[in-house]
């Protein structure tokens, strides 16, 4: 890790803690997730109340990451800032790997309340080395969705950005199995959701926490989508010449 | 090696074409003026020159590379047309994040010491004023020590006195062997600082000289009368602009045509003779018509 990359993440990282509400915003959500569906329909069952914590951090991984780059860079491109910062002498890696390590702290927070919901409202169980495991887990998960949210937020404008954001996420977190229970999902999205994005990064959560087993072909899928959802952030980054004229 | 170089460069936006083949050669410690209405192509080459754009043909290079590459834009400053500073960071913040790019940049204070800004490093730029941003804005272009630097319309909004400071800020860079390229309307501020003038109208280069030839160049006069008659054929009218029966002449030597227009004993009233915009003198050379 670069020290530019460590300024990119720190400044990014300051320009959010000064407006405190955004902080707030990005905890609600997964909050009022868990209190409104894991806690009342899975809170007593062990087992149950574990994987369906992992599923809902791994959708809140997914949303908060898709949103806060796809609209929030987005919106960047669209101030005059973004295109200065371009005419310095570096290219997208420090800026990208500054954006997703201020990203995974801004997440971090984002998950505490999650976390503290699953221990004190509901019946889920880890053990240490699980939830060392599951932290790991969560940022292997945070990176393809940073990158889709930055491919995204570079090659769209801000308001196209939020259409394909929302089109986008529904459909992966259903088709990746993030809305029920391992195993239970309809057949289809059961044979699908290996090698979506989404699917594997919540085996990797579910293999974290519990007895779920690790299948080698999904993880192979998920480390393809990383590759591609990069290359993707990439090329968008390098066709980006800021506002559009015409 | 020329700092600065562009070759047959073409730019289009759609169906509009920003820049139309041209070249230019910026060679090392000069300090060019690019001179030319909104919409000349100032901002479009400047981009090109930055890194921030792609020509649609051409070359341009920077330190003799592609400027979208980063190595050579090591030793580029910038100053863009539009400030906008994230308003939530402070300017010794703001300041300090683009030194972090440069591998030897001023120091922090140095900078701020040079540009008048010390008394504001902990203040947040989203409370800055207008001319306090813009300053903030063009001594960001020298925090990372540059051999070139761009600056396109840096004094836009500022008064009197902060926009001669900031001269002399440039003037000192320029001084110790830099090379800056500088945009501007204001013919004011390129005499002031330029040694050498490049007029850009319609994508081209127009003229490309020192700052007296340009000035006399542009040097044109709007000879307005009105006059019921139809004007004989007058030597050295380089424009003429009905408005009903109001005339207005573009001519180079206005005391010449308002002889001649006695002397052929022209029924006229209401002679004005006004220095004309920039903007009006550079449509004239390129003999394109005038908007009213």
């Amino acid at each position: 890790m670069s020290s530019l990359a460590l300024t990119h993440a720190r400044f990014q990282l300051i320009e959010t803690i000064r407006i405190p509400i955004s902080l707030i915003g990005s905890a609600f959500f997964p909050a009022a997730s868990m209190l409104f569906f894991v806690v009342p329909f899975t809170g007593d069952d062990p087992v149950a109340a574990t994987y369906a914590t992992a599923s809902m951090v791994t959708f809140a991984v997914m949303t908060t990451n898709l949103f806060q780059y796809g609209i929030g860079v987005a919106e960047d491109r669209a101030q005059p800032w973004d295109p200065f910062t371009r005419t310095l002498p570096a290219g997208p890696g420090p800026r990208f790997a500054g954006r997703i390590l201020a990203g995974l702290v801004l997440m971090t927070i984002s998950l505490i309340p999650v976390v503290i919901i699953a221990w004190l409202f509901t019946a889920a169980t880890i053990t240490a080395s699980a939830f060392l495991a599951a932290i790991g887990a969560t940022a292997v998960a945070a990176i393809p969705f940073t990158l889709m949210g930055l491919g995204i937020g570079y090659s769209l404008p801000s308001k196209a950005a939020i259409v394909v954001a929302q089109v986008l996420f529904f459909p992966l977190a259903f088709g990746g199995g993030l809305m029920t229970a391992p195993g239970s999902a309809p057949g289809f999205v059961e044979n699908l959701a290996p090698y979506l994005p989404t699917g594997g990064t919540v085996r990797l959560m579910w293999a974290a926490v519990g007895d779920f087993p690790l299948d080698v072909s999904s993880l192979a899928a998920l480390a393809g989508w990383t590759i591609a959802l990069g290359a993707f952030a990439v090329w968008a980054y390098r066709r980006d010449e800021g506002r559009r004229f015409s | 090696m020329i700092p600065a170089r562009a070759i047959n460069v073409s730019r289009r936006y759609g169906d509009v074409l920003a820049l139309d083949n041209l070249n230019l050669d910026v060679p090392a410690g000069q300090l060019v003026g690019l001179l030319g209405p909104n919409g000349a192509g100032k901002s479009t080459l400047v981009n090109l020159f930055t890194g921030v754009r792609q020509p649609s043909s051409g070359t341009v290079e920077l330190f003799g590379g592609d400027p979208r590459d980063p190595v050579h834009r090591r030793g580029l400053g910038v100053t863009p047309q539009e400030t906008g500073l994230p308003p939530s960071l402070r300017v010794g913040e703001v300041v300090d994040f683009v030194r972090a790019h440069y591998p030897d940049p001023l120091g922090r204070d140095e900078i701020l010491g040079r540009f008048g800004l010390t008394d504001l490093v902990k203040r947040q730029t989203g409370g800055l004023s207008g001319g306090q941003k813009r300053r903030v804005a063009v001594a960001l272009a020298f925090a990372g020590r540059p051999r070139i630097v761009f600056l396109d319309e840096p004094t836009t909004g500022l008064d009197v006195e902060a926009r001669r400071a900031l001269w002399d800020g440039v003037r000192a860079f320029h001084g110790d062997g830099g090379t800056v390229v500088l945009t501007s309307h204001y013919l004011e501020e390129i005499e002031a600082l330029a040694e050498r003038v490049v007029v850009i109208g319609g994508g081209r280069v127009l003229a490309d000289d020192t700052v007296d030839a340009v000035r006399g160049l542009v040097a044109i006069r709007r000879v307005s009368l009105t006059s019921r008659v139809p004007l004989p054929d007058l030597p050295g009218v380089a424009g003429t602009e009905r408005d009903g029966d109001r005339l207005h002449l573009m001519t180079a030597d206005a005391d010449r045509l308002v002889r001649d227009l006695v002397s052929h004993d022209v029924p006229f009233a209401d002679l004005e003779v006004r220095p004309t915009s920039l903007e009006e003198a550079f449509l004239t050379i390129t003999h394109e018509p005038v908007a009213a």
